[in-house]
């Protein structure tokens, strides 16, 4: 394959070894890379898409609902196990405070200390607090710290967002939402506030200046979407939790001692403690990666729902789809935009090189799906009806 | 016991009761609310018309036919009565707004003028809010007929003053698209 820029010749790499440029590549089939002659026999085959299911945009949305739900279940869970263990196998141990009994199963109902998973309580609570701080006054800083300026509608193209911000909120029945503009080339955009009342929406110079109206429409109708669905709500929530997590793993690892209190006194321990101890400690361990694995699982899905329902407002799911194919083309980072608030982006203004394609690895660690399964369930609606 | 069992049983009907009629009232007030907002837009539509019409006057004399139909079309739209006719002259005017935008096409002065286009993007996002404010309508009617429609509140609703809202229907002659005769004579 050849550099668009350059014209240096190279295999499947996202950016050209030369020049740096980004290459596209592995691209879905609506738009074929022409190959140069003679090559096309070395060049590697087209990715394998999986076959469209054709899902409505009903469906997307109800699917990425329960998804979600789903996971922020498995993520509480996650918390009080961690929070559990922490309480029994280090307060426990040290203090008695919590269900001795089940070392000692000889003790006396009476004489066993209060129970009060301490550990747990004190990491959701701080966990909360924090977050709650960022909810309370996330939209300023984020806004803040953007460099965001409130939209004047003076010229055509600023008095075209206005509009389709009014647009969008007309079509949502909610409120109209703030509308900034992020003076940085690069396009991107991004929705936050605490609930629909209090929301804003900022879009950056670049991206306003890219999009036909009805690629703005798309985007704005992707923001609106984040606004409706609550997804600040629901990333305060992860945000705790993973606070929550990282707290409980932090206090296992600072105390270091349970391991000689477990050996020391290890009396009539059964097997099933025994166990439970060691899926602990191999969970504690693992807990901050897990922890932002699943926050990530958790944006990836409000992403995909935003889409959807996006879609649900503009009842146009090739708009945003068409919007999406030219910022997967934009190349620089936003800069102006920070890491924190990527979640609430319309795409990661990082641009990981693993945007473009559906593999493990970026499904794992990035906030938002790849770009070509987006604009794919995008096309795909689009033909469900 | 029969007695608490009995209590129990009504404590529970009058909550469901309670819950269902305030939950229809809310949707009730919220068709109601769209169905207003149709109309906000489409005063706005009014409102902008006059203007868009000055502005292209002069460059578009050849067009006269047109120009007079779009303000003739606004003004049945303005005095229009009753939803029937309001719904039949809106239809009109947006199909007269529609050739309007079509033939300013050929005229690459208006394209240029940057108050003329103002005033195009202004128009269009008022059709467009027209669209979504009726998608909106639309929307509300069908969860607001279906909240009446599912079991077991069917056979409360209409005891309780619900009935059915009508959908905003789009006019035959605005949803037929124009016919074009490609007969070579």
């Amino acid at each position: 394959m050849r550099c668009p820029s350059c014209g240096f010749v190279q295999f499947d790499a996202p950016r050209c070894k030369q020049c740096g440029a980004r290459v596209p590549i592995a691209r879905p089939p609506d738009q074929p890379v022409g190959l140069a002659p003679g090559l096309s026999g070395t060049a590697p085959p087209a990715r394998p898409l999986r076959p469209p299911q054709p899902l409505n945009l009903y469906d997307q949305q109800a699917n990425n609902r329960r998804k979600t739900a789903l996971v922020i279940g498995l993520f509480i869970l996650l918390v009080l196990f961690l929070g559990y263990g922490v309480d029994r196998f280090i307060i426990g141990f040290s203090k008695g405070l919590w269900d001795v009994s089940l070392f000692e199963p000889s003790t006396p109902r009476s004489s066993r200390q209060v129970a009060f998973p301490m550990a747990t309580v004190a990491a959701l609570g701080v966990g909360t607090l924090t977050a709650w701080l960022g909810y309370r006054n996330g939209d300023k800083l984020v806004l803040a710290s953007s460099r965001a300026v409130p939209l004047s509608p003076t010229d055509l193209k600023a008095r075209q967002l206005d509009n389709v911000v009014e647009e969008m909120a007309i079509a949502s029945g909610l409120p109209k939402p703030r509308v900034y503009v992020v003076p940085d080339p690069d396009p991107n955009a991004f929705a936050t506030g605490r609930d629909p009342a209090h929301a804003s929406i900022a879009v950056t110079q670049g991206l306003l200046a890219m999009m036909s109206r009805e690629e703005l429409q798309g985007v704005v109708a992707h923001e609106m979407s984040h606004i409706r669905n609550y997804d600040t709500r629901t990333m305060t929530v992860t945000a705790a939790l993973l606070g929550a997590v990282l707290l409980l793993h932090d206090w296992s690892a600072r105390t270091g001692s349970w391991r000689a209190r477990d050996s020391g006194e290890g009396r009539a321990v059964g097997i099933g403690q025994v166990v439970l101890f060691v899926v602990w400690v191999v969970l504690v361990a693992l807990a901050p990666l897990l922890g932002q694995l699943i926050a990530m699982s958790i944006s990836r899905s409000r992403e995909y729902l935003a889409d959807a329902s996006g879609a649900e407002l503009t009842r146009n799911p090739l708009g945003l789809a068409s919007a999406l194919r030219k910022l997967r083309d934009a190349t620089a980072p936003t800069r102006s935009i920070s890491r924190g608030t990527a979640s609430l982006c319309i795409c990661d203004p990082l641009h990981h090189p693993l945007d473009d394609r559906k593999g493990f690895w970026s499904d794992l660690l990035a906030t938002h799906p790849p770009m070509a399964e987006r604009i794919r369930i995008l096309e795909a609606m689009a033909y469900a009806g | 016991m029969a007695f608490y069992l009995t209590l129990g049983f009504v404590v529970i009907v009058l909550g469901w009761l309670i819950v269902t009629y305030n939950g229809l009232i809310g949707l009730k007030n919220q068709v109601q609310n769209a169905w207003q907002q149709i109309d906000v837009q489409l005063k706005r539509r009014h409102d902008l018309i006059p203007n868009l019409v000055n502005a292209v006057k002069g460059a578009m004399q050849f067009e006269r036919d047109t120009l007079e139909k779009v303000i003739g079309a606004r003004s049945r739209a303005v005095s229009a009565k009753g939803a029937q006719e309001a719904a039949a002259a809106e239809g009109q005017l947006s199909q007269a707004l529609s050739r309007l935008f079509a033939l300013m096409e050929n005229y690459p002065d208006l394209k240029s003028s940057q108050n003329v286009l103002q005033l195009q993007e202004e128009l269009t996002s008022t059709e467009n809010r027209i669209g979504f404010a009726r998608q909106l309508y639309n929307d509300l009617v069908a969860r607001y007929n279906i909240k009446q429609q599912v079991f077991p509140t069917n056979m409360m609703a209409a005891g309780m003053g619900f009935g059915p809202a009508d959908y905003f229907r789009i006019e035959e002659a605005e949803k037929g698209s124009p016919r074009v005769d490609l007969s070579l004579n």
